[in-house]
């Protein structure tokens, strides 16, 4: 199975890579940026028995490990299994 | 007295806190690999800086994993002296064992040079021969120095007086300037609530001899020697 998760820094925190980024952008002349938030993206293979399953564990895996609580919140996604 | 050194894959100033306390100070020092789980009867445990795993997915993230991190937070929780150096402040962060976290350094500049550090408290066993609002000249060397907590976790820091040591200017005055990395509240070291494990991003183990271009941290080392031998009494 297929998953996939998205590790971001929170609202509240400062991300000075972002920030550089968006400042780029504007060099470059893309004035309709208002903001960018640099994140971190990993794509998983894993056995599970179903999709909730996967979710479950590698929700855990964010907890312990792939993100830091203190300053980043994280999405996962699950790949629907092939018909 | 003997300090341990642990040594993590990536670590780089191992050799220098050796150094330090063995050559400088004259105490035992033993290097501890990052898969022993014990400690060999150390009295105090140096983290030290460097780039443990690479630096791989956070600072410090990896390391918070290896074996011998239970052994040295069954040795912080008995109330034994622990210092972790930039790196080894990372680890200690992701390890929960200091509250707060790293974010790359405003300005995304690694930066490298000395920089001023006021002492804010006293009673910790890394700062207890130092005076209070002592100026320390001190290197750093690092790109993820921002420190960061939450507002309500650094008004209880403070309130705890658990903020150890701040970039200053050499005055002693806390400005934007003197700020290398956009730590809140201009915070270089912190400890825990119960004092005995200190972090801080400088490195005091590389200013420890004049000819280095600065003396001043050897007094934290002297520090923790002072402490535990007047616990001792």
């Amino acid at each position: 199975m297929k998953a996939r998760v998205f590790v971001t820094l929170k609202p509240s925190v400062f991300d000075p890579q972002g920030k550089t980024i968006a400042d780029a952008l504007h060099s470059l002349g893309y004035r309709d940026v208002q903001d960018v938030r640099q994140g971190k993206y990993f794509e998983m293979d894993l056995a599970a028995a179903s999709a909730d399953e996967a979710r479950r564990r590698v929700s855990e895996m964010a907890d312990r490990l792939l993100a830091n609580p203190v300053i980043e919140s994280y999405r996962v996604e699950v790949e629907a299994a092939e018909p | 007295m003997k300090f341990a050194v642990v040594v993590f894959p990536g670590s780089n100033c191992d050799h220098d806190a050796y150094h330090a306390v063995k050559h400088v100070l004259g105490h035992e020092a033993e290097f501890v690999w990052h898969k022993d789980t014990d400690l060999r009867g150390a009295d105090v445990v140096i983290l030290p800086g460097g780039f443990s795993h690479g630096d791989y997915l956070r600072t410090g993230a990896i390391a918070r994993f290896s074996p011998v991190m239970d052994a040295v937070t069954a040795f912080a929780s008995a109330g034994g002296p622990v210092l972790g150096i930039c790196n080894g402040f990372q680890i200690l962060l992701e390890a929960g064992l200091l509250k707060g976290a790293m974010l790359r350094n405003r300005g995304l500049k690694f930066r490298c040079e000395h920089v001023y550090l006021r002492v804010e408290q006293i009673d910790t066993p890394f700062t207890a021969a130092c005076t209070h609002g002592q100026i320390l000249r001190l290197p750093i060397a690092h790109g993820e120095g921002n420190y960061y907590a939450p507002p309500e976790v650094v008004a209880a820091l403070e309130a705890r007086r658990q903020v150890i040591f701040r970039y200053t200017d050499a005055a002693g005055i806390v400005t934007d300037e003197a700020n290398p990395n956009g730590s809140i509240d201009a915070i270089a070291g912190i400890c825990n609530e119960a004092r005995n494990i200190v972090g801080l991003m400088p490195h005091p183990e590389r200013a420890c001899e004049l000819p280095l271009g600065s003396g001043d941290g050897i007094i934290l080392f002297e520090s923790v020697v002072r402490a535990l031998a007047n616990a001792a009494v």
